[in-house]
């Protein structure tokens, strides 16, 4: 579900088809009909925005016919754990969960804890002023419990107020003819789909669920994937061979990039950034962010160890190893919200690196008055994308006349990047796998690899301050940044920065696994979750044993973090007395006579001589605390989690809201789109009405965009490709036969596509491919665009983003690109001031709002 | 039988029994010539093999870069790996078009304020004023602490986006640096 696996990531759908070849069934639910349909036992067309309707009917066909696998769920997840008397359903207040602040469109927490706890809910809990659900909230790695235990549990299920009880009433609603009024989905195919992962799931056999951007880009895409994982939860399809919930992330390092982030609340491995309240203690930190049971008890280990690989000597007991020198965040500093900022003037300079946002981040005009904006850019890319070139004449303001490129006073430099090829370094794929590339030959001229780039402005900015005596640049003095160097361009060693990320003991030799890390500063490790990668002076990621010389796990190619792990949570795979499930899904499991956790070739998830009946002693820490028969081992309970009583902004549950420019009223509830919706206020940047109110009509279509086989997301490695550019060489609409006939539409001929924020024109591809549904006894029809051109490159057309509003989900600050309203019109879009006009008609007619909401400008008042 | 008298017999039997008696294709002597005959893959005379990564999506297909006179000649898929097991969609197979774009740019550009094209550079040059412009605003934009006198440590002046492309280690660099330097609006494509 929302993936194009087939046409997305080819090569690694060739593994369904070899399944499909071994008698599994596929299922394909997705709003088009594309080439994963096409080899699909079934495909079932859903209207945008909808999955959380869709797997919520799921989980009804589950609950309600007992198909649930009762001895996994028992023991495995929190559907034994009694709840907060206090505890209010969306079923019970019309849409909103109990904690609802009216005043600042949060959520106060308290109530989604269990029974028993009270106060530390939420890991940074003085982080959101109190217990109120703020955008740092998802760094949460849960709650403190007394050695790691839910204080009350119902092992048989049946209290009240226990969470499986609690989801059966949350998800009765979801009956198969609910599921139709709100998807378009005839009941008896969602009943078809449910029954099938049923019969697919249990001791013998597994079901795997994939999912890429079409669930995570909406502002419900963190709870749409929550819905999935009480799907693979109830029927035990979690940590065992075949099962699981597979991200199938679209950039060669996106995986890498997230564990090692360049994001603005975590650091390496997942580490939150820390927040005012820490102020310079450490200690503090640790006790506000790290559940002291569970995996992340060894919080105050990794970190002490990250800032003696960042700070070295200058990191000391006495200084709580230069803790204080990290930044504070106390708000979204996000991309989005950063390009606010930068309208606002407050943020004056930007990196853009192998990303091009003109292109690639919603609603192009507010990006590219984002970098009018700005002091200086500096863009590093193979060829010059779009963001380098927004001043010149073939950007559309200025192609439409609404200023001059004299008019712009940004400062741009382009440095072009080395590719893959011209520098060594890893790359860590959508399954947690690092993988080394060796260098094949020097890069030509001025380009550089990000290594090169990053180590010698270090190098210059640390020249600049090597005589500051200010507090605020002791930090940058005090930095470990002496990497050696190699070949003609004094490129940096990428190997010296995977040892460090490795870590190492005092004496210089290299950690093997994270439990070895140290809180009192006589260890150094850059990314705990790396510990392991350079274990006894290899690099593991360059190993390279052949497929055909190792078994099907090939746990000698490459390193998955943690400690080579191919399966997470993979101790599920054997029942709570350790034994393996069936001998067909057989993977890890307790071998009583060694006393040892073993497998059929992974690093089995777990305490390696932990018994299945070990129960933890009352004053337990750590993974001391973590029970016998509990595998979730980076919760604190040990538990999969069903109902999140920590961990995200908007709900303990998911439940169905309308994206927020939808053709279609919620039939559940009154509040009918997700509350904490973020909404960023700029001209640039304005909303549609949604069904039911005045304006409505003028954007009747539903709009969701997709990638194509031949072209890489914002284009910039595709695009200038010249095979590429010919297989696939402009922009198209998808539109239906019904469609087509409504609005005077022919095929190849030219189609202008508009909304509040823009006109774009593409050919149009009249397809049975993509269908309009019924939507509550109304026909709804969509519009499909590709998302990949811009004004350059080896072939052009107008950006889809260009349509597209920043409106993101809180949990992640990702924008709602998979289902915004849109009209369509015949013929190609006017030029000049004649498409501003249009769009402006448009903007009259449809009553569009600008509208603020958890806009913070990122934070306070800086700058 | 000699091997000149095997393919001989081959190549005289129809397509479908050819392809049977073990010539894949089933072309027979139609797709020969004395210059086919000739021919010899660009891999075969490479200089050198070095195992990588394709460089788009995530699923993270082997890859085999031949190179020859210090220039890319091909990119084929890595039979060993046992993700890919020698396979390339459409675009990693199109990856020596990437490397050797005629869209690449190889020199340093730059556009000073209110400029109508770009201009030479030297990239010495350019890293100097870069690293400036990095102090500068980093100076001009420090917040020590908040309205409560808590500490922020941090600028929000100056933000960067991207990594999803880079390796991991760069990433680790650029976290690492931008972090020493109170830098925190630091984002990559995890947030489209």
């Amino acid at each position: 579900m929302g993936s194009n696996m087939a046409e997305q990531h080819p090569v690694g759908f060739q593994w369904v088809v070899e399944a499909k070849e071994r008698g599994a069934q596929v299922i394909h639910v997705d709003p088009r009909y594309t080439r994963t349909s096409a080899i699909a036992d079934r495909h079932v067309a859903l209207r945008p925005g909808t999955d959380i309707a869709f797997l919520g009917g799921i989980i009804n066909h589950i609950l309600s016919t007992g198909s649930e696998f009762r001895e996994y769920v028992q023991h495995f997840t929190n559907a034994p754990v009694i709840l907060k008397e206090e505890f209010r359903d969306t079923e019970q207040l019309d849409g909103l969960f109990s904690g609802w602040q009216a005043d600042d469109g949060l959520y106060k927490v308290e109530s989604w804890g269990y029974r028993g706890t009270e106060g530390e809910l939420t890991a940074g809990k003085s982080e959101q002023s109190g217990d109120v659900s703020g955008d740092q909230a998802h760094g949460a790695h849960g709650m403190k419990l007394p050695h790691g235990e839910p204080p009350e549990v119902d092992i048989e299920l049946e209290h009240p107020m226990c969470v499986f009880q609690v989801l059966k009433r949350h998800f009765a609603r979801y009956t198969p003819e609910e599921v139709e009024r709100i998807c378009g989905v005839p009941a008896q195919r969602l009943t078809a789909v449910a029954q099938a992962l049923c019969d697919n799931s249990g001791p013998d056999r597994t079901a795997a669920i994939c999912y890429a951007v079409g669930w995570t880009q909406h502002t419900t895409g963190v709870q749409t994937i929550r819905a999935a994982s009480i799907i693979q939860l109830l029927l035990g399809n979690i940590g065992r061979p075949g099962g699981g919930i597979l991200a199938l992330r679209g950039h060669a390092n996106i995986q890498g990039s997230t564990d090692i982030p360049t994001l603005y609340d975590i650091l390496p491995g997942y580490i939150p950034m820390p927040h005012p309240e820490s102020g310079d203690d450490l200690d503090r930190f640790v006790d506000d962010n790290g559940p002291d049971t569970g995996a992340w008890g060894g919080l105050d280990t990794y970190m002490t160890s990250l800032l003696k690989a960042w700070f070295g000597d200058a990191a000391t007991e006495d200084n709580h190893f230069g803790f204080g020198w990290i930044p504070k965040i106390d708000g979204d500093h996000s991309h989005y919200a950063a390009l606010t900022r930068m309208i606002d003037g407050r943020c004056k300079g930007f990196f853009a690196v192998g990303q091009n946002p003109v292109v690639g981040s919603a609603n192009a005009r507010m990006v590219r008055k984002a970098l009018r904006s700005l002091e200086w850019l500096v863009v590093r890319d193979l060829t010059e994308v779009e963001t380098a070139t927004f001043w010149r004449s073939d950007a559309p303001e200025i192609e439409d006349g609404e200023l001059r490129t004299e008019d712009i006073a940004t400062e741009v430099f382009f440095l072009p990047a080395a590719a893959h090829t011209e520098k060594a370094g890893s790359f860590t794929n959508t399954q947690r796998l690092l993988q080394w590339r060796h260098k094949a030959l020097e890069p030509p001229a001025d380009c550089r690899s990000e290594s090169w780039f990053m180590y010698h402005l270090g190098r210059r900015i640390r020249e600049r301050l090597a005589d500051s005596p200010l507090e605020r640049d002791r930090p940058l003095r005090a930095l470990t940044w002496d990497y050696p160097t190699e070949g003609p361009q004094d490129e940096p060693d990428p190997e010296a920065v995977l040892q460090e990320i490795n870590g190492r003991h005092a004496d210089g030799s290299f950690v093997a696994k994270y439990q070895d890390l140290k809180a009192d500063g006589s260890t150094t490790c850059g990314s705990w979750i790396h510990a392991g990668i350079y274990a006894d002076g290899v690099n593991q990621a360059a190993r390279r044993k052949p497929h055909t010389e190792q078994n099907w796990i090939a746990p000698q190619w490459g390193w998955a973090w943690p400690s080579n792990r191919r399966i997470l949570y993979n101790r599920a795979s054997a029942k709570p007395d350790g034994t393996p499930w069936s001998e067909r899904k057989k993977y890890v499991w307790w071998d009583a006579d060694a006393r040892q956790w073993t497998s059929l070739g992974d690093d089995p998830d777990f305490v390696g001589d932990r018994p299945p009946d070990y129960e933890p002693p009352e004053d337990a820490k750590g993974m001391d605390a973590i029970r016998g028969h509990t595998p979730f081992i980076v919760h604190p309970d040990g538990l999969g989690w069903l109902f999140a009583p920590s961990g995200l902004v908007d709900g303990p549950l998911p439940t169905h809201y309308e994206p927020h420019e939808s053709p279609a009223a919620n039939p559940l509830y009154a509040t009918g789109v997700n509350p904490t919706r973020q909404l960023l206020d700029d001209e640039t940047n304005p909303f549609h009405r949604s069904d039911g109110e005045a304006g409505a009509e003028a954007f009747p279509f539903v709009l969701t965009t997709y990638r194509l086989t031949e072209h890489h997301t914002a284009g910039g490695m595709s695009r200038t490709v010249a095979y590429l550019s010919e297989l696939q060489p402009e922009p198209f609409v998808e539109v239906s036969p019904e469609l087509a006939q409504l609005r005077g539409l022919e095929h190849a001929g030219w189609a202008t596509i508009v909304t509040a924020r823009s006109a774009i024109e593409a050919r149009v591809m009249v397809t049975d491919r993509i269908t309009p549904l019924t939507v509550d006894g109304r026909v709804v029809h969509q519009v499909g665009l590709p998302y990949h051109w811009g004004p350059n490159g080896l072939v052009k057309g107008d950006a889809a983003n260009e349509l597209l509003a920043q409106v993101l989900d809180l949990n992640t600050h990702i924008s709602e690109y998979k289902s915004a309203t849109c009209d369509v019109r015949p013929g190609r879009r006017p030029r000049g001031p004649a498409r501003l006009a249009l769009v402006e008609e448009y903007r009259r007619r449809g009553h569009v709002v600008r509208e603020s909401r958890h806009d913070s400008r990122g934070g306070a008042e800086d700058g | 039988m000699s091997g000149r008298m095997r393919r001989g017999w081959r190549l005289g039997l129809p397509p479908l029994l050819r392809q049977l008696a073990g010539d894949p294709l089933g072309l027979g002597p139609a797709a020969r010539s004395p210059r086919s005959q000739e021919l010899r893959a660009r891999t075969e005379t490479a200089d050198r093999v070095v195992q990588s990564i394709c460089p788009y999506c995530a699923v993270g297909c082997g890859q085999k870069v031949y190179v020859k006179h210090e220039q890319v000649i091909q990119i084929e898929g890595d039979p060993d790996s046992p993700i890919s097991r020698g396979r390339l969609c459409p675009k990693g197979a199109a990856s020596k078009g990437l490397v050797n774009s005629p869209l690449r740019q190889t020199k340093v550009k730059y556009r000073r304020p209110h400029g109508t094209a770009w201009e030479e550079l030297d990239l010495e040059t350019a890293m100097d004023m870069i690293a400036d412009r990095v102090v500068r605003t980093r100076a001009e934009t420090w917040r020590e602490t908040d309205e409560d006198g808590r500490p922020l440590n941090r600028t929000l002046g100056l933000a960067w986006l991207g990594g999803a492309t880079l390796d991991t280690e760069e990433n680790y660099l650029i976290k690492k640096l931008f972090t020493a330097a109170g830098a925190v609006s630091i984002e990559n494509q995890a947030r489209i």
